[in-house]
């Protein structure tokens, strides 16, 4: 292609443990476009752009600006070549003002002095020059979220960036802010620049891009220019399902509520919302899914229901077993038969220098039965880990071996252990097969069931949809921070229809959402 | 009281304040440049050990004091750099690599004098020289300000100008611009293509060389020899300062002078029977104090942002 | 052939052989009579019961600081105070050991008694502050460690000196509160028995009780300890009690079993020395006592040496810094680690 500015061929990147981002992408930009960059979260988007800013090194591939080869060995290689990039957490330094970021790295100089007006001079005109209104002498930690990505986007370009890359610029600002970002970057356009947009929000890709490249499961999906696919389309390549698993479920009539949760609201330190009115509950031996692009309030929910905003004030109540956890500890909350599997195993779910038997115990080790006197009861520990170990399958020389030298699947498969074998009444489980290998994700699939088959309420919070949409017997869908959509036929429901609600093209009235709370 | 006031109200003693100041504020400044690049250098006592000892050695040696100062300064500034190396590309803790720089001087020191001097003591057998003390023209006939400003060893007056350059090579220089973003936001200045790393060691190495400064006064200025541990927790008040001073140049400055009068007054109060060994603890009870007070209001500050804002 | 697990064992044996090659090459170049020199260092402590004796003696104190630094170590709570602690608690027993008159076994055991507890409150200041407020452990326990040796020492000047002495030392310990000897032709006190049955303890209790399974958690990450249903804030004060406990006896034991009289005009060294014991042991109480003996051993090698030949002990304290830089480099070898891995990766 003659008018590419940048091509990448062949993009294959495989992370040292195993874990393959990106599959043979093919990437190509056009001079002068803004490019959206679509697809759910490990999609691989985000390492196909650190791999497009030097940050990364893919493991196979070619990369082409303006037909010549290169290598982009660091983010420097990739500023020296007119690449900029503005990342989500922005790279700022706090008690800088906005001309010190601008600069840094680059100091204008007097003598041997670092030359402050002429920083202010230059940001200032650069300012200017792309229309972007800044105080040059203002501290960035004293600017609103806009502001900064502002100061983000000129620094990229006083570097003198002509391709950018935004990745998720929205994600962080007000309706508003958002505006005030697309009409600069289309200035931006106009004056000749390059923009690459990543994004998963389908309503902004439509509004500002020329083209899209869809990525699912490490793969390009497909290039399309925007004016000639449909959002229905788009959702259909970002959300879909590659294998289709099918599970015997129980046939089981489902009990008394668990978990009643009613018009829960939380809001964040900048007052913005991100749980409002929301509403459901969860009877025994019953799968409520979670659904929903990540970041729509889901961690927030999750947090609520563990313990985690203990302190924070909240809005509306969360009852387990009638009582209400917005206020109590996580030990309290686990005493009422609660168990959590966590998103992130190595943060939260385990202690990787720890052994596994160390690591099984953790939520148990105070009851009675694995004491015996003063000491815990070493054998007893033993022979719960060897079983333990035994019905989880977890491949391992043995139960004194360190958490942390598992694979991610066997490793999920101990925090699954531990979380499913205390006979809890309500099981959080969160992206339970997250990064874990097929094999192992089908069997924490029926060890959830089994959970489900023994009378246990399970809230699933996933972004897989093949797990949400067989496992569950009721879904909700979640879409800033508001429940929008209720199915109570999850099976039945399509991808492409399940899409439309995620990505906030469709969303459904409040009695057919009001449905989520039964008490029964 | 009227004879503390005696003693305090004196030319003399606010000449002694400057004095006893000097190697402080020296370590001071050298640990706020480092902590400003985001590590913390605990190593000042060793450092200034090591530079006290060699200043002694090699201007006995070479029969000149400035070649000494030279020596002693490149030997401290070379510890640093070994502390540099072992905790940027060994990864070895920086607390525990200062630890070790500690307890590598107070006994290698040692070490040496003995192997120089056949005495394990003091460098009394070896020749040293000393740095000159300066008077000051027209500034030493002004009463009052004359006897405290004038006539100090050349290296107290370096220590005051050593304040100033700090002040401007942090605040005023790119190098001080990426010091202070390495340490507030590593990832941050390697966006842009700063290297973290090396930004780190020339902090470490600066820190050397300010701390080594400190030493070589306290060899060839406070006293003319070398005499064991005698720094005798300078460079630990060195740290308290720069941390009472809330890593500014200003602050740390200041808190240093704070520390040297308490110093000064611990001598004066002798003359009392306070206790000096009480007085001696002053500037850590201090830095212990600020520590918590300003602990207690970061987390203030934290749970009432929580509060205010998600109750709206 | 060598498997990565036993990668740490082989590491501290590296660090160790190093630190020994550096030592001997110090000797080559300042000794006239290298070969008897450096034979000196390595055997001397054995040759005698009094030198082995020595060896256990200057182990004792180690094994007490070792073993609080251990614990510390162990919840990942970055506290050097066991060296003020050691010397303030050696004061407090030493008042004791003066003024009070109790028969027999009674009186050290107060003395004793008195200088943990003090340990043990001194230590929970920098435990509460950093559980509570998160300040920073490590800044206030060496400022502490400041702190108590200035109040210490004018203790010592203007409270428990014994201006009859010739030196600046304090009143003679009542007989009774001194610890007795365990062999004859050795000052190696009953401080041993004390020490060792206190290390099978926390090893008990770090290993056995649900409180060291708390404290483990903890340290190995707070996160998880957390999300489990622990206090860590509890487990944080907590370690710090015991740690100050352990510390403060060990300066008492190590007063009242060896001296007759409080003679530190400086700290003894013994709190940072307890850092690079828990370092070399892993911070495993067990095996504080091998890491406490290796070091007291190359000492009284070093103090011997310095005796019976023309170089200086301080030697050693260029070889402890070697150890503590080496030891905790995680890069250290780390090459050699992967490449081990990736051997075993292929292997399976």
């Amino acid at each position: 292609m003659a008018n590419a500015l940048l091509e990448m061929r062949g993009i294959t990147k495989v992370y040292p443990n195993g874990v393959v981002a990106n599959k043979n992408v093919e990437f190509s930009l056009r001079e002068g476009e803004i490019h959206a960059i679509a697809g759910e979260n490990g999609a691989g988007k985000s390492t196909l752009m650190k791999i497009m800013f030097g940050m990364e090194e893919p493991s196979d591939g070619e990369i082409y600006i303006r037909g010549d080869k290169v290598k982009l060995q660091s983010p420097q290689d990739a500023i020296d070549r007119g690449i900029g990039m503005v990342h989500q957490h922005f790279m700022l330094v706090p008690s800088f003002t906005v001309a010190e970021n601008m600069v840094l790295g680059m100091e204008p100089r007097k003598g041997v002095g670092f030359d402050y007006s002429e920083a202010v001079r230059l940001t200032e005109e650069t300012a200017r020059k792309y229309n972007l209104a800044v105080n040059p002498k203002a501290k960035v930690e004293d600017l609103t979220v806009g502001m900064k990505q502002k100061v983000e986007i000129l620094k990229a370009l006083v570097r003198g960036a002509q391709i950018l890359i935004l990745d998720e610029p929205t994600a962080v600002l007000t309706p508003q802010e958002t505006e005030e970002l697309f009409h600069e970057l289309q200035q931006l356009k106009e004056q000749g620049h390059t923009i690459v947009f990543i994004s998963h929000k389908l309503k902004e890709v439509k509004a500002i891009c020329d083209r899209i490249t869809i990525m699912r499961g490490g793969r390009s999906e497909g290039v399309f220019q925007i004016s000639e696919v449909s959002e229905q389309e788009i959702s259909r390549l970002m959300v879909g399902r590659d294998v289709v698993l099918k599970y015997e479920k129980d046939k089981t009539s489902p009990g008394k509520p668990v978990l009643a949760v009613d018009r829960l609201g939380v809001t964040d330190s900048l007052g913005k919302a991100l749980l409002s009115e929301v509403s459901f509950s969860v009877r025994e031996g019953q799968i409520v899914g979670i659904a929903g692009v990540e970041g729509n309030g889901q961690t927030q929910l999750v947090e609520a229901l563990t313990g985690g905003l203990r302190g924070v004030s909240a809005s509306g109540s969360v009852l387990v077993q009638g009582t209400d956890i917005r206020d109590a500890d996580i030990l309290d909350i686990r005493g009422l038969g609660v168990s959590y599997i966590p998103e992130d195993r190595m943060r939260q779910g385990s202690a990787g220098e720890a052994s596994i038997a160390d690591n099984l115990i953790s939520t148990r080790y105070r009851s009675k039965d694995m004491n015996k006197g003063p000491f815990l009861n070493g054998s007893k520990i033993a022979a719960l880990a060897a079983s333990l170990v035994e019905e989880f399958k977890v491949r391992c020389s043995g139960p004194q071996q360190p958490i942390g030298m598992l694979s991610g699947g066997n490793m999920q498969k101990v925090v699954v252990a531990r979380e499913c074998s205390t006979n809890p009444q309500l099981l959080i489980a969160e992206q339970p097969t997250r990064g874990v290998d097929i094999g192992a994700a089908q069997f924490i699939h029926r060890k959830l069931l089994e959970l489900r088959s023994d009378h246990c309420a399970i809230v699933l919070v996933s972004a897989d949809l093949n797990e949400i949409l067989e496992l569950s017997d009721s879904l909700l869908v979640m879409y800033e921070g508001q429940i929008v959509a209720y199915f109570d036929q999850p099976s039945a429901v399509s991808e492409e229809e399940l899409g439309l609600y995620m990505l906030g093209i469709h969303r459904q009235d409040k009695e057919q959402t009001g449905r989520a709370v039964n008490h029964v | 009281m009227n004879s503390l006031l005696n003693v305090i109200l004196t030319t003399d003693f606010a000449f002694s304040v400057l004095r006893v100041t000097t190697p402080i504020l020296f370590a001071a400044l050298g640990a706020l440049i480092s902590n400003r690049a985001g590590i913390i250098n605990i190593g000042m006592e060793g450092i200034m050990l090591v530079s006290a000892l060699t200043g002694v050695i090699v201007s006995a040696y070479t029969h000149s004091a400035w070649v000494g100062l030279l020596g002693a300064v490149l030997s401290g500034t070379l510890i640093a750099g070994i502390l540099a190396f072992f905790t940027l590309k060994f990864k070895t803790h920086i607390i525990l690599g200062g630890v070790a720089i500690n307890m590598f001087a107070s006994g290698g020191t040692v070490f040496i004098l003995y192997l120089l001097s056949g005495d394990k003591g003091s460098s009394t057998s070896l020749a040293s020289k000393v740095l000159p003390s300066v008077q000051i023209p027209l500034l030493k006939d002004i009463p009052v300000l004359g006897p405290i400003l004038s006539g100090h060893h050349i290296l107290t007056y370096l220590s005051i100008l050593s304040v100033l350059v700090v002040y401007y090579l942090l605040n005023r220089t790119p190098l001080g611009l990426r010091i202070r973003s390495v340490g507030e936001n590593p990832h941050a200045a390697q966006s842009v293509g700063v290297s973290v790393i090396k930004i780190q060691y020339t902090a470490l190495l600066l820190s050397g060389f300010f701390a080594s400064l400190g030493g070589a006064y306290m060899s060839m200025g406070y006293l003319s020899l070398f005499t064991r541990d005698m720094v005798a927790g300078r460079g630990w008040i060195a740290i308290a300062a720069e941390s009472m001073g809330r890593s500014t140049t200003v602050g740390t400055a200041l808190t240093s002078l704070l520390f040297g009068a308490a110093d000064a007054l611990a001598n004066a109060l002798q003359v009392l029977k306070i206790p000096a060994e009480l007085i001696a603890t002053l500037p850590y009870v201090a830095t212990v104090i600020g520590l918590i007070i300003y602990a207690v209001s970061e987390t203030r500050k934290k749970n009432k942002k929580l509060k205010t804002t998600t109750t709206k | 052939m060598f498997k990565v697990k036993y990668f740490e064992a082989i590491r501290t044996a590296a660090v160790i052989v190093i630190a020994l090659i550096i030592a001997f090459l110090i000797i080559s170049l300042v000794s006239d009579q290298p070969v008897k020199t450096i034979g000196i260092f390595l055997l001397e402590p054995l040759s005698t019961k009094g030198h082995i004796g020595n060896v256990i003696e200057m182990a004792i104190p180690l094994m007490f600081t070792g073993l609080a630094v251990s614990l510390l170590f162990r919840a990942n709570m970055f506290n050097l105070g066991a060296e003020g602690i050691f010397y303030f608690s050696g004061v407090v027993a030493s008042v004791l050991a003066i003024h009070l008159s109790l028969g027999g076994w009674l009186h050290p055991l107060a003395a004793i008694a008195a200088g943990s507890i003090a340990g043990a409150l001194l230590s929970a200041i920098p435990g509460i502050l950093k559980a509570k407020w998160n300040a920073n452990e490590l800044v206030t326990s060496l400022m502490f460690n400041n702190i108590l040796f200035g109040v210490g020492l004018y203790l010592l000047n203007y409270h428990l000196r014994d201006a009859k002495a010739f030196a600046n030392v304090s009143f003679k310990f009542e007989k009774t509160a001194q610890l007795s000897k365990l062999f004859a032709g050795t000052r190696i006190h009953t401080g041993l028995i004390i020490v060792l049955v206190l290390i099978v303890l926390a090893h008990l209790f770090l290993y056995r009780t649900k409180w060291g399974y708390e404290l483990r958690m903890t340290g190995a990450n707070r996160e998880f300890a957390r999300y489990s249903g622990m206090k860590t804030a509890k487990v944080i004060i907590l370690v710090h009690l015991i740690a100050g406990f352990i510390a403060g006896m060990g300066g008492s034991v190590e007063v009242l079993g060896m001296y007759s009289r409080f003679q530190w005009t400086s700290l003894p060294g013994y709190g940072l020395d307890g850092a690079l014991v828990a370092m070399l042991a892993k911070n495993n109480p067990l095996s504080v006592i091998a890491s406490a003996l290796f070091l007291a051993y190359i000492r009284i090698g070093a103090d011997l040496m310095a005796r019976l030949s023309d170089v200086p002990s301080e030697m050693i304290s260029i070889i402890q810094a070697v150890i503590i830089l080496l030891i905790s480099a995680e890069q250290f070898l780390k090459f050699w680690k992967n490449r081990m891995l990736l051997k075993e990766a292929k292997e399976a």
